[in-house]
């Protein structure tokens, strides 16, 4: 009888969990859908689900219009790169705040993350007229730079919930047979977290390539990602709503395919410590 | 291998020899439309005419291409050379020094032939600060079937208790058919420059001589009022999220007996491919309330150049290219007349292959002539501007209010608190900004 309370209980389960599921990814599988549609079609009115004549000309003109490949290009070294510098500031920082704690990490830790309560728009115009002087206008390093500084609080805070949960007494050994700080960081801390690391670095990508407004503000025409190559099909006078489609499928299609195959990294590494 | 290597340097002294001097980049950033994008695959008509100009295209949709120039040009970041601009933009900016001036587009240009309402717009003490690309005014689209099945017909000029009438005697809401589709997505550029084009036509205006808002007039209360009683009874469900898009999507697949809106829209609801009622359009002047304005508003998008941009002969030449004559020809011998970018010139109404080809024409010069940017209003103003006012502080009082009667649509608020939320905000704006004690 308990058995079979706990099936009906997990096929309830299983069942919310679809359905949440399938609610989060309609408006992507929605979007895919309509990417594939004619114009008239994408406005119909009762809309077509599946039964709609498929055409691949929103891809075509897209592909036409617009340099799809310098676009992703943009955002593969934008979003890597600025991952990567990311990580090397906070693996040292997050290192030291979990093993070495001061009587204000918790302060200077909390402090970092407030920084991202700060809406954007309230600094785009100081960091424009850096950006200006700096020459950092229109250039990939300044977005790498501009991210990085935008993501290093939760690369920070993740890295740090990582590290609490690796025994200090580990490193102390480490330290004891010899091994200097950059031993002690590099070939002890590192490999062990190597998991948090990676989910880590997944997620900044994410977020890297999914950033909008500073990639949309401070770009123009050479260092523009794929939010701005998505920005270039969006219309409020005219029906672009297929071509639109067509853009975001290009632009999200990378990083979906990349979520997919490392969601388990990705899952973990946001439900780190969460239970216990 | 040092051979190779010589080689290899030999080869690159030589290219560089040889090559031309580097052609110079224009970047222009400009806005998702149709006629925009027609331009951009145009251009190598411009190229070869200039082989010493290359040129760079940033699209953006529009109030990201407007955030974007804006915070460019105010802080003279030099990102673009040519920048598209709106009727909104042009005098501010031109007044603030912002802008080159355009006065000297080439001997063949003719700048005589620039429809007057449009060039006034863009003239500042005299001198043009941007060359329009497409103008467009708003005017009365409606179903010829539904009309004549209600037992009425449309005037050229109907007046808005015409349209209230018709409204209700097209009205069909268990087949889905709404007498009216207006605006009602707020934002100044969304329901406000529909409902400030009405108030117009209803002897309501912004603010008086002395700049102070006159939200709390008999006109304004008389708009806001007229506006509500057409959408809540006539208009389709959830019109408060409406914006042009959603209304062209309505009207194309038959569910709006009339639909008053830009200009612009004539060639999407004419065009057989979309449209499931291409041929059933009709077209008619925007309405008025006998008072001597019309309902109908003036926007132009525009190419401009930044002061202090190092490429200003090559953006000219440029310009003057995009914005001539010889351009709407361009586009006529490879894509048609129907689809030469309208409103700018005189001289294109006058051609019978255009009139012909584009049976909305002249309702669309009609329209833009009825405008008058520097009298926009019954009574006197201070301000330039159709739909809009030609100051820095709209665009945040123009949403402002947009959101208030856009609240009074979707029923959350009354009229009455709508108009005085609205009078409120507006002033506290404009003394902030001090242009009243």
């Amino acid at each position: 009888m308990a058995r079979r309370a706990t099936g009906a209980r997990k096929i309830v389960v299983t069942a919310i969990a679809w359905g949440v599921g399938l609610a989060i990814f309609f408006p992507i599988l929605w979007t895919i859908l309509t990417s594939f549609k004619t114009e008239a079609e994408a406005i119909a009115s009762p809309p077509s689900f599946l039964a709609f004549e498929w055409t691949l000309e929103n891809y075509v003109e897209v592909n036409s219009r617009s340099d799809y490949f310098l676009h992703f290009m943009n955002s593969v070294i934008i979003s890597l790169g600025s991952t990567l510098l990311g990580l090397l500031i906070a693996i040292p920082a997050a290192w030291s705040m979990a093993f070495v704690p001061a009587k204000r990490t918790k302060d200077i830790l909390m402090w970092m993350l407030s920084t991202k309560m700060l809406p954007p728009v309230g600094v785009l115009v100081p960091i424009y007229l850096m950006f200006r002087d700096f020459g950092l206008l229109d250039t990939r390093i300044g977005l790498i730079v501009v991210l990085t500084l935008i993501n290093l609080p939760i690369i920070v805070w993740m890295l740090f919930t990582y590290f609490k949960e690796i025994p200090g007494e580990i490193l102390e050994a480490a330290r004891m047979d010899g091994a200097s700080l950059w031993d002690e960081v590099v070939h002890v801390l590192t490999p062990m977290a190597v998991p948090g690391i990676a989910s880590t670095l997944l997620l900044n990508i994410i977020l890297a390539w999914n950033e909008a407004f500073w990639t949309l503000n401070l770009t123009a025409a050479k260092a523009a990602p794929l939010t701005a190559f998505i920005a270039s099909y969006s219309s409020p006078e005219g029906l672009f709503y297929a071509k639109l489609s067509a853009a975001s499928t290009l632009a999200i299609a990378p990083i979906l395919i990349l979520g997919w195959f490392s969601q388990k990294q990705l899952v973990r590494g946001l439900t780190f410590g969460a239970v216990k | 291998m040092t051979t190779f290597i010589r080689a290899l340097l030999g080869a690159t002294a030589i290219s560089l020899a040889v090559s031309p001097a580097l052609a110079e980049k224009l970047t222009i950033a400009t806005v998702n439309n149709g006629d925009m994008i027609r331009m951009q695959k145009l251009t190598d008509d411009f190229a070869a005419k200039n082989p010493d100009i290359e040129l760079e295209w940033v699209t953006l949709e529009e109030n990201v291409l407007r955030q974007r120039v804006t915070t460019d040009i105010a802080t003279k970041g030099g990102q673009y050379d040519v920048m598209t601009i709106g009727t909104y933009e042009a005098p501010i900016w031109a007044k603030q020094g912002w802008l080159v001036a355009l006065d000297d587009l080439g001997a063949d240009y003719d700048v005589d032939d620039l429809l007057p309402a449009i060039r006034g717009g863009l003239t500042v003490d005299g001198k043009l600060y941007a060359a329009p690309f497409y103008g467009e005014s708003s005017m009365v689209m409606y179903r010829k079937d539904l009309m004549e099945k209600a037992g009425l017909t449309m005037p050229d000029a109907p007046t808005w208790d015409f349209i209230k009438e018709a409204a209700a005697a097209m009205t069909d809401k268990g087949n889905e058919v709404y007498g009216i589709c207006l605006r009602g997505k707020a934002g100044w550029g969304e329901n406000m420059a529909f409902l400030s084009a009405m108030a117009n036509s209803y002897g309501a205006r912004w603010f008086d001589m002395d700049w102070k808002p006159q939200f709390d007039s008999e006109a304004w209360k008389a708009t806001l009022t007229d506006y509500l009683d057409l959408m809540n009874n006539y208009g389709p469900p959830g019109a408060s999220s409406n914006g042009f898009n959603e209304n062209l999507a309505l009207f194309q697949t038959g569910k709006c007996g009339m639909w008053i809106d830009a200009t612009v829209a004539a060639s999407f609801v004419t065009n057989p491919n979309d449209s499931q009622v291409a041929e059933h359009v009709g077209f008619a002047l925007a309405p008025d309330k006998g008072l001597g304005k019309r309902g109908n508003w003036l926007w132009a998008w525009n190419l401009a150049i930044p002061a202090g941009s190092q490429k200003t002969e090559a953006a000219k030449k440029f310009i003057a290219w995009a914005t001539s004559k010889e351009y709407l020809e361009l586009v006529a011998s490879k894509e048609g007349w129907a689809n030469v970018p309208p409103g700018t010139r005189t001289s294109l109404y006058e051609n019978a292959n255009y009139l012909e080809a584009a049976p909305f024409a002249k309702m669309t010069l009609d329209s833009i002539n009825a405008a008058d940017p520097q009298k926009p209003t019954v009574d006197e103003v201070p301000y330039v501007g159709v739909q809009f006012v030609a100051i820095p502080e709209f665009q945040g009082i123009g949403t402002a209010v947009g959101q208030q009667f856009s609240a009074a649509l979707a029923g959350t608020v009354s009229a009455e608190q709508a108009l005085q939320n609205a009078q409120q905000t507006t002033e506290r704006t404009m003394r902030r900004a001090g242009y009243i004690k």
